[in-house]
């Protein structure tokens, strides 16, 4: 009987273990269906919090506000973006490697980029006598805008308090020249030697160049471009274009950058910066412009020539490109939209389009990486061929400039070659100077570069002895 | 006895949260919307605004909506393709894990290039020729490598 009851015992408490051991999963499993849903909620929530406004405003921004670090603690996500402009990363054809360098009293920079006139010795012969022979590097990130100006071998020659313009943030400074007036200060700042102007600014291009402090809406804070583009579209035929009032908000997401990527020069005894678009912004409008003011840059030590240099005409040569036509802007593809939390921002991380291919092209262009980067590089090889050539051809008529003036030929011999040689140099240097190796815009590029190969070519011929006076190139004559 | 039905009133409470949760979760993701035709369900999350906001300003806003292009126009097809895109759109959101700028799959580009045919079969068989039985997928025209930004731009 005492076993029996044991074992029937034993019996029951099994039965009973089985039960709580069921009873067990089946709490154990609805609890996770429950934790399941409970983190489900509250991933629900957060994605619902982020769509909610993101703004929060710790700090007062005043028109007076310079410091970017300041407004970056409004903007943190734009801010931190921005300072990533110090990274250097090389593209095919551009970006530069990070060299380091000694730092000395005069110049206390450790990291520099490569020169680019030791790459590409022509460039001194096509610059020589000018202060770009001397020292002239591969580009580099906003970050470093005011030092590589302040430290480049190029101040060996005086440079005006003009250059502050598009090397530092100088809103605020023109502002104070001024007593409030943005223009008058600037024309004040302009002509200063720049080691006086350089006094007046601190930081790189920063938030307040662009942005309007209390409506963050774009604004153009740089009266040449103000101006340039008054004239601009005052050779369309568009009458007191007053770029504040009339731009468009897709149109400013160009015209913010054009403020400095653009051909200048410093114009008269004021250095007074100068965009040269009177007819037009296309290289033969420039030129004919420079020729109808008798400007010149300097006077080319080897030849004689009344030279010119190009410098960085991005906004021009995008101006022809199918991207401007389509409505594409700079930031569109150098300030790509990139997804934070629920909301869009423009990547403030400013850099080559080829460095961040998923957001910059792909948005429109649904390729692959490696294709879109195949199709850019093919536009850029090809032009980069072709400025070689235009390259070499230069080199031929400097040397035969050189030659036939250690012959002794009479200057007014001399005139058209050198003429030539002004056009070409100008010509090559729109594309060579310009930061896109031809992908701005391609066809105008090569078209640009042929000009060139022949005003070389053309320049060699009018020092042949007995050279009949050559026909000009067919957009000349227009 | 008792304890069995301790054991259920414990097991029903549990299972009630679970399903209260549950239900509460869908009421506040609007868990019904995305059973409508109503656009707006597209950017409850907010990684199609800018499709959306695309859609509003094109040419096709007033004569169909997501799912007219997007979804196959019988029953089943649709809420089979809906299931099964519901599926995957809230498994990539949940975790974060997904391709920005978004891309169409395969399969949903094939769908919505089927799309077109639903109210422009004519001008389509003016281009192929009438549909034949033999014509397989490979032989179709591509509507969307062209007209790609007729429902919205990207």
């Amino acid at each position: 009987m005492n076993t029996k009851s044991t074992s029937k015992n034993r019996e029951s408490n099994q039965q009973r273990g089985g039960q709580i051991l069921k009873f067990g999963l089946a709490v154990g499993l609805a609890a996770l269906i429950a934790i399941g849903g409970l983190a489900l909620l509250v991933n629900i929530m957060e994605h619902k919090q982020e769509a909610k406004n993101p703004f929060f405003r710790v700090v007062e921004l005043t028109d007076d506000t310079e410091d970017p670090a300041v407004w970056g603690k409004n903007f943190p996500v734009q801010y931190d973006a921005y300072l990533k402009t110090v990274d250097q990363v090389r593209t095919k054809y551009g970006g530069s490697d990070a060299l380091p360098k000694t730092p000395t009293q005069a110049d206390p920079r450790s990291i520099i980029a490569q020169s680019k006139i030791e790459e590409d010795p022509r460039l001194k012969k096509m610059w020589a006598g000018y202060a770009f022979a001397i020292d002239f590097r591969e580009e580099r990130g906003h970050a470093f805008m005011l030092d590589d100006q302040t430290f480049t071998g190029r101040q060996a020659k005086p440079q005006p308090g003009t250059c502050m313009n598009c090397h530092a943030s100088t809103y605020v400074a023109n502002k104070k020249a001024g007593d409030g007036d943005l223009v008058k200060g600037w024309e004040k700042i302009n002509p200063l030697p720049y080691a006086e102007a350089r006094k007046l600014v601190q930081h790189a291009v920063a938030c307040i160049d662009c942005h309007d402090s209390q409506t963050m809406q774009l604004r153009i804070t740089r009266p040449a471009f103000m101006e340039g583009i008054k004239v601009l579209k005052a050779s369309q035929g568009v009458k007191d274009y007053d770029v504040n009032k009339h731009a468009t908000r897709q149109e400013m997401r160009s015209y913010v950058c054009a403020q400095c990527h653009v051909e200048y020069y410093f114009k008269g005894p004021d250095k007074r910066l100068v965009f040269p678009w009177q007819n037009g912004s296309k290289v033969e409008n420039i030129l004919a412009y420079y020729d109808e003011v008798g400007y010149k840059d300097w006077v080319h030590t080897d030849t004689g020539a009344p030279a010119l240099k190009a410098q960085h005409p991005e906004f021009e040569m995008w101006s022809q490109g199918i991207h401007a036509r389509s409505g594409v802007a700079c930031a569109d593809c150098h300030m790509p939209y990139e997804r934070v939390g629920a909301h869009k921002v423009s990547d403030h991380h400013v850099r080559s389009p080829l460095l961040n291919i998923n957001k910059a092209c792909q948005t429109c262009h649904k390729w692959p990486e490696e294709e879109m980067k195949a199709r850019v590089e093919s536009i850029q090889a090809s032009t980069h061929e072709l400025r070689n050539l235009a390259m070499d051809a230069l080199m031929d008529l400097i040397d035969d400039l050189k030659a036939a003036k250690a012959a002794g030929k009479p200057d007014a011999e001399l005139a058209k070659a050198q003429d030539f040689q002004r056009k070409a140099q100008f010509y090559l240097d729109f594309v060579e100077a310009e930061n896109s190796t031809g992908f701005h815009a391609p066809q105008e590029a090569a078209r640009i570069l042929g000009l060139s190969i022949d005003s070389s070519r053309k320049g060699q011929n009018a020092l042949r002895p007995g050279a009949a006076t050559t026909t000009t190139a067919a957009v000349e004559k227009k | 006895m008792k304890r069995t039905t301790m054991a259920g009133f414990v097991l029903g409470a549990v299972l009630g949260l679970a399903l209260g949760v549950g239900a509460y979760t869908f009421i506040y993701a609007k868990g019904a919307s995305y059973l409508t035709n109503d656009p707006k369900a597209c950017v409850n999350c907010h990684i199609m605004q800018d499709q959306y906001d695309g859609w509003i300003n094109s040419s096709h806003r007033s004569v169909a909506t997501c799912n007219d292009c997007h979804a196959p126009a019988d029953f089943i097809g649709k809420y089979s393709t809906k299931a099964l895109n519901g599926f995957w759109h809230s498994f990539y959101f949940t975790t974060g894990n997904y391709a920005d700028p978004i891309q169409i799959t395969e399969r949903n580009r094939r769908i919505t290039n089927d799309a077109c045919r639903k109210c422009h079969a004519d001008i389509v068989e003016t281009i192929e020729g009438p549909a034949t039985k033999h014509h397989n997928e490979a032989d179709k025209t591509s509507c969307i490598r062209c007209h790609r930004s007729v429902g919205h731009m990207h």
